[in-house]
């Protein structure tokens, strides 16, 4: 069987289509010793396809993320030669740990900072991009770009945009009479630089996930509503967002689990003797990095790092479901009023 | 008549909205201008006010330093990020298009049960188990070898499910059943009939994966140990910490790093934004 082959059946297709129902499987006669073959094909193929995803998923991805858990629960030195078992010890070791959350502090409010302009920025960008424009994969290309940069790429132009002394934001301010800001020394400083960061990498590619979102609204919908007499404000607020709530929803999630995963920005903004700590006040170290700077270098404690994974997850568990609650709650009440 | 004004202004692009857009533009687009710009000039151009916009003559130095710098190992960086990313896009298309095939157009027992298992996993925070799948690496002996970045990213639930939804409706059924009745086995099939279909979505994962896998960075930092043996992004990780005195050659590292990609995207960018903008509304 060669690619010609199967290329001359298609001219035929349209004529079999009428006659021939959805779902059959002919073996020809002459074909039966080789019956048993074929049919072996068409039962354990599609198992086979799709074999390696769950294999390498259960190794790579389950296996690790639970058996966190049970590292967890055990006081796990890398250079020790016992692991002696002890509860939730590490947990509520961790609940007493300033450190610990100062580091949960530091994800949620440069998430927060993060997340809420870039999702309303991403938003009003579709928008305009919604519009019947010249030289829209321009402007599209445009406001991806960022996105195909890496993060340490980005972490460290901005880390130079962002320098005391020499960054070209600091001098922009300074035109404009705004004292200089230490933006890698004060807590809130540290904050919105990395949320800066954070929002110019994945601010367009969210604007294009709404756009597509857009795009697919009937037109007469909003036609009715200017019949009706909606202002286009309005329109925008009755007819857009609420039908926009799945995939503001998803780009939530999606932007909640990043975002409270964070850890390149904010270590490669860090620079110095010890960057795992997130400044020398530990101003800007996330979750992340907490345990990393706990599993790996410099203390190889396992089972505190993996405690601190598993606050982590917890936390994004947590974080998404509020989410989806407000998401929804706010969405039934501009419906309401539309 | 009103009413049809209110409808149409809508959709009608103001200055204003071209304005908006085009500042959008150049603020995405400044700091990558700004990082070439950087990485021409003499390494006193970060302490300059005001900062200079235009380009410089001395990129070839800067490169020389780079290629020379004796902690970056720039070059094997680049090379190694090579491997693992050209590695991973030709696995991840080959076996996510396998998959997407059969979650497609075969029939097995299970299969809607299963690809939920794969859409939620998509969902689940893997970078958690950093700590196991390190102490697995170092069982298997993979410490400071690419094949612990490599292996665990070889397929990816998102490259299964995107396949899946563009052969749901690029691939012919008809098609398919005509070329079982000639006798045609199911692999010859996916190889004769499905892959040449699915040629677009490959092309949009196959530049999805290779991005995403040369800018990793998280897990990377993790195994990879051996300063001498970096993927492209802890060459860089390594500059910025050691050569913050020499802006311009950190600066040439990060725009080198960020050219293969940026060619790829002025080429194919279309392509990409169709890509995710596809996926978007079927998702």
């Amino acid at each position: 069987m060669t690619a010609g082959r199967v290329a001359q059946v298609e001219p035929e297709q349209p004529a079999a289509d009428a006659t021939r129902p959805a779902r059959r499987q002919p073996e020809p006669p002459h074909r039966r010793p080789r019956l048993w073959l074929a049919r072996l094909d068409t039962k354990a193929s599609p198992y086979l396809y799709i074999a390696p995803f769950f294999v390498l998923f259960a190794i790579f991805g389950a296996y690790p993320l639970g058996y966190t858990f049970w590292v967890s629960l055990h006081d796990w030195d890398l250079l020790a030669a016992e692991h002696p078992f002890v509860g939730f010890d590490n947990y509520s070791r961790l609940l007493a740990d300033g450190d610990f959350w100062n580091s949960v502090l530091n994800t949620l409010g440069i998430f927060v900072i993060s997340t809420v302009p870039q999702l309303l920025l991403a938003l009003w960008l579709a928008h305009l991009l919604n519009r019947q424009l010249r030289a829209r994969t321009s402007f599209r290309m445009s406001i991806l770009i960022p996105n195909i940069t890496s993060t340490a790429a980005v972490a460290i132009v901005f880390g130079q945009l962002f320098s005391r002394e020499f960054g070209m934001i600091n001098w922009a301010l300074d035109l404009v009479g705004i004292d200089a800001i230490d933006w890698r020394n004060t807590r809130f400083g540290a904050w919105v630089a990395i949320s800066t960061m954070v929002d110019w990498r994945w601010t367009g590619y969210n604007a294009l996930i709404f756009l597509a979102a857009m795009q697919s609204i009937p037109k007469d919908l909003y036609e009715s509503a200017a019949i009706d007499g909606a202002r286009p404000a309005r329109q925008f607020w009755s007819i857009t967002v609420p039908m926009l709530r799945p995939t503001i929803v998803f780009c939530v999630i999606i932007s909640t689990i990043g975002g409270l995963q964070l850890f390149t920005e904010p270590l490669l903004f860090n620079s110095g003797p010890n960057p795992i700590r997130g400044g020398p006040l530990r101003e800007s170290q996330t979750m992340t990095m907490y345990m990393f700077e706990n599993a790996f270098a410099p203390h190889f404690n396992f089972g505190y790092g993996s405690a601190i994974a598993w606050m982590l997850f917890a936390l994004i568990v947590v974080i998404s479901l509020i989410n989806v609650l407000v998401i929804r709650r706010l969405g039934n009440s501009t419906r309401k009023q539309g | 008549m009103s009413t049809v004004k209110a409808s149409q202004h809508l959709w009608s692009a103001s200055k204003l909205t071209y304005a908006t857009l085009i500042v959008a533009g150049l603020m995405s687009i400044f700091p990558i201008y700004w990082m070439f710009v950087v990485a021409t000039r003499s390494s006193d151009a970060m302490g300059q006010i005001p900062p200079p916009l235009t380009p410089g003559g001395n990129l070839p130095g800067n490169i020389e330093r780079l290629f020379n710098n004796p902690d970056a190992y720039f070059l094997t960086g680049m090379i190694n990020s090579a491997i693992v990313a050209g590695t991973v896009t030709f696995s991840v298309v080959l076996f996510s298009s396998l998959a997407g095939f059969a979650f497609a157009k075969l029939r097995f027992k299970g299969s809607n049960a299963l690809l939920l298992v794969i859409i939620a996993t998509m969902m689940v925070p893997t970078q958690l188990g950093v700590i196991p799948l390190y102490m697995l690496m170092s069982q298997l002996d993979w410490n400071d070898r690419l094949a612990a970045v490599i292996v665990p990213a070889l397929v990816t639930g998102f490259g299964v499910f995107l396949m899946r939804q563009y052969a749901s409706q690029a691939v012919s059924t008809e098609l398919i059943e005509a070329a079982r009745v000639d006798g045609c086995s199911t692999l010859r099939i996916y190889w004769n009939v499905v892959l040449p279909a699915l040629r677009p979505a490959a092309a949009v994962l196959g530049l999805l994966t290779f991005m995403t896998m040369w800018n990793d960075f998280l897990w990377p930092y993790a195994v990879l140990n051996d300063p001498e043996n970096p993927t492209v992004q802890l060459s860089l990780r390594a500059l910025s910490n050691g050569y913050y005195n020499d802006m311009s050659q950190v600066f040439t590292g990060t725009a080198l790093a960020t050219l293969p990609l940026l060619i790829v995207f002025i080429i194919f960018g279309r392509q990409i934004i169709g890509g995710i903008m596809e996926g978007a509304v079927k998702a």
